[in-house]
């Protein structure tokens, strides 16, 4: 796999194709598995993720502690807002579902990781079912954003305890901007600065749960994460430039992440998680945990 | 080498990769070298485990993965109940690990009729995990790959003999690691194989004389 986004955009654009394409050929060189095959499986979780997104819209679920859940419903059903009936509304919504499922010990897919893991299904289904675009296009995207989640892996971090939540609802926020300016007919290189674009707006952001739990304010972050990649789309489908290249953007995410206080690495040492109402909150909810 | 599908995977229960997915791996794992649902369980947490674990059902991960079922395997959900119900006394408890040991730790003892384990393994994030320690000898286990785990006689040529078992059944060896406690005392082989070990190998290889132990764990990622 590439370990430079630029690698991949360069042999993308000489070889008039796109990223995915591209990181089709390195996983199966590396691996030694068909194209279709890696298809196949991208596809199913491209089912998982739409069956995430089904199951959390019903307004259903809620986690053990009960400390969130029901959001995504709200934002179908509840009184409208200045954005309502547009797709930004629905990835606001079906980012929200997929992590409420996730908090609840729903399946889901973790992409890259299961704190993250709301915000790519949200935006590509989102996005795709509003045009409409066709499934293969789908897992095309799939792939440009594991191309991208692979180059954060090994330039940067994909773990919250390693680099804060930057590299989590972050790194999605990127993959999801990248892979959907792709799908919507954006080149290899405004497919960079979409990356670089939703990647600076992640900067620095901390991991802060409260009591640890994959919970608050995870569920918020994957929907306002989601909005930070619709706003790259929309600016990298315009033609706007980021001038810092996107693999220094990813490098300073990394830098950022192993210079960041332990507290704010999933410890539930600091940020929100440590403010008054944080821990009170933790506190009750652990103890009804145990209690159930 | 990073993989697209890591990236784009696994599918799993939630909440937490290296909670739920990866404590389930480990257990799958543990529930290898017993070779097959324990009947007694003592699961020691240790670290972020022991803290947090609760909140993201480890405890569930745990022992839906000494029951067999994969990450992705709802029936996660209520494996409690599950062990409850079919009467298996699965019991955790919270420890803390003496030296330099992962965040997210637990220390497996099982027992499965006459078969008896003691292991350790963390899981490293992002659903990877990693065996550390089996019955006190040092191991890297990751089941990314087919494992075999041997105890034999510390002899000249066991490994030889081995690899032409495994390679006359067009097995190939991705590492090997041997280790010893003492000179002379058993020595414990980790083989880690891009093919499945069959049954029938199995039993060839515990029909040589110096063999002990012959355990086959199941590949729990990719």
């Amino acid at each position: 796999m590439y370990r430079a986004l630029a690698d991949a955009i360069a042999d993308a654009e000489a070889g008039g194709t796109t990223l995915a394409v591209v990181a089709l050929a390195s996983e199966s060189r590396d691996h030694g598995r068909p194209v279709e095959e890696i298809r196949g499986v991208l596809a199913r979780a491209l089912a998982v993720m739409r069956g995430a997104v089904a199951d959390g819209l019903t307004g259903e679920m809620r986690s053990a502690s009960g400390l969130v859940g029901g959001d995504a419903a709200k934002l179908r059903r509840g009184p409208p807002g200045p954005l309502s009936g547009t797709p930004f509304r629905e990835v606001l919504a079906r980012a929200l579902a997929v992590q409420e499922v996730n908090a609840a010990m729903g399946v889901i897919v973790a992409a890259p990781t299961a704190g993250g893991a709301g915000i790519l299904p949200a935006v590509l289904t989102g996005l795709a079912d509003a045009r409409p675009v066709d499934e293969a296009r789908l897992i095309d995207a799939l792939a440009t954003a594991g191309l991208i989640g692979a180059v954060v892996a090994e330039r940067a971090s994909l773990s919250g305890a390693e680099g804060g939540c930057q590299a989590e609802t972050g790194a999605a926020a990127g993959m999801a901007a990248g892979a959907a300016t792709e799908m919507l007919g954006g080149s290899p290189t405004q497919v960079g600065h979409a990356v670089a674009l939703a990647q600076q707006a992640t900067l620095g952001l901390i991991c802060d749960p409260l009591g640890g739990l994959v919970e608050l304010p995870c569920v918020f972050r994957n929907a306002t994460g989601a909005a930070i990649a619709l706003a790259a789309i929309e600016m990298a489908l315009a033609g706007i430039e980021f001038a810092i290249p996107v693999d220094e953007v990813i490098d300073t995410m990394g830098e950022i992440g192993r210079t960041m206080d332990v507290r704010y690495r999933e410890t539930a040492g600091g940020g929100l998680a440590a403010t008054p109402t944080g821990r009170r909150l933790a506190r009750e909810r652990l103890y009804q945990i145990k209690r159930a | 080498m990073v993989s697209l599908l890591d990236i784009i995977g696994p599918v799993m229960v939630g909440p937490s990769s290296s909670h739920t997915a990866g404590a389930c791996r480990l257990a799958l794992l543990a529930r290898g070298l017993v070779g097959g649902t324990p009947d007694v369980a003592v699961l020691e947490l240790h670290g972020s485990f022991a803290r947090t674990g609760e909140g993201h059902g480890t405890d569930k991960a745990l022992t839906g993965g000494l029951l067999g079922f994969r990450p992705d395997d709802d029936r996660l959900r209520d494996a409690l109940e599950i062990a409850e119900r079919d009467g298996l006394p699965y019991r955790f408890e919270k420890t803390t690990m003496e030296g330099e040991v992962h965040p997210n730790t637990v220390r497996m003892t099982l027992t499965r009729g006459t078969e008896h384990v003691v292991v350790v393994g963390s899981s490293l994030g992002a659903g990877r995990v990693r065996l550390t320690e089996i019955d006190g000898y040092e191991v890297e286990i990751t089941g990314s790959l087919y494992t075999l785990v041997l105890t034999a006689e510390d002899r000249r040529g066991s490994i030889a003999r081995i690899a032409q078992l495994l390679a006359d059944a067009s097995i190939n060896i991705a590492t090997l690691r041997l280790s010893r406690k003492e000179r002379g005392g058993d020595a414990f082989m980790v083989v880690e194989t891009d093919e499945a070990v069959p049954l029938v190998l199995c039993d060839q290889i515990r029909g040589l004389g110096w063999v002990r132990r012959v355990r086959a764990l199941d590949k729990v990622t990719g």
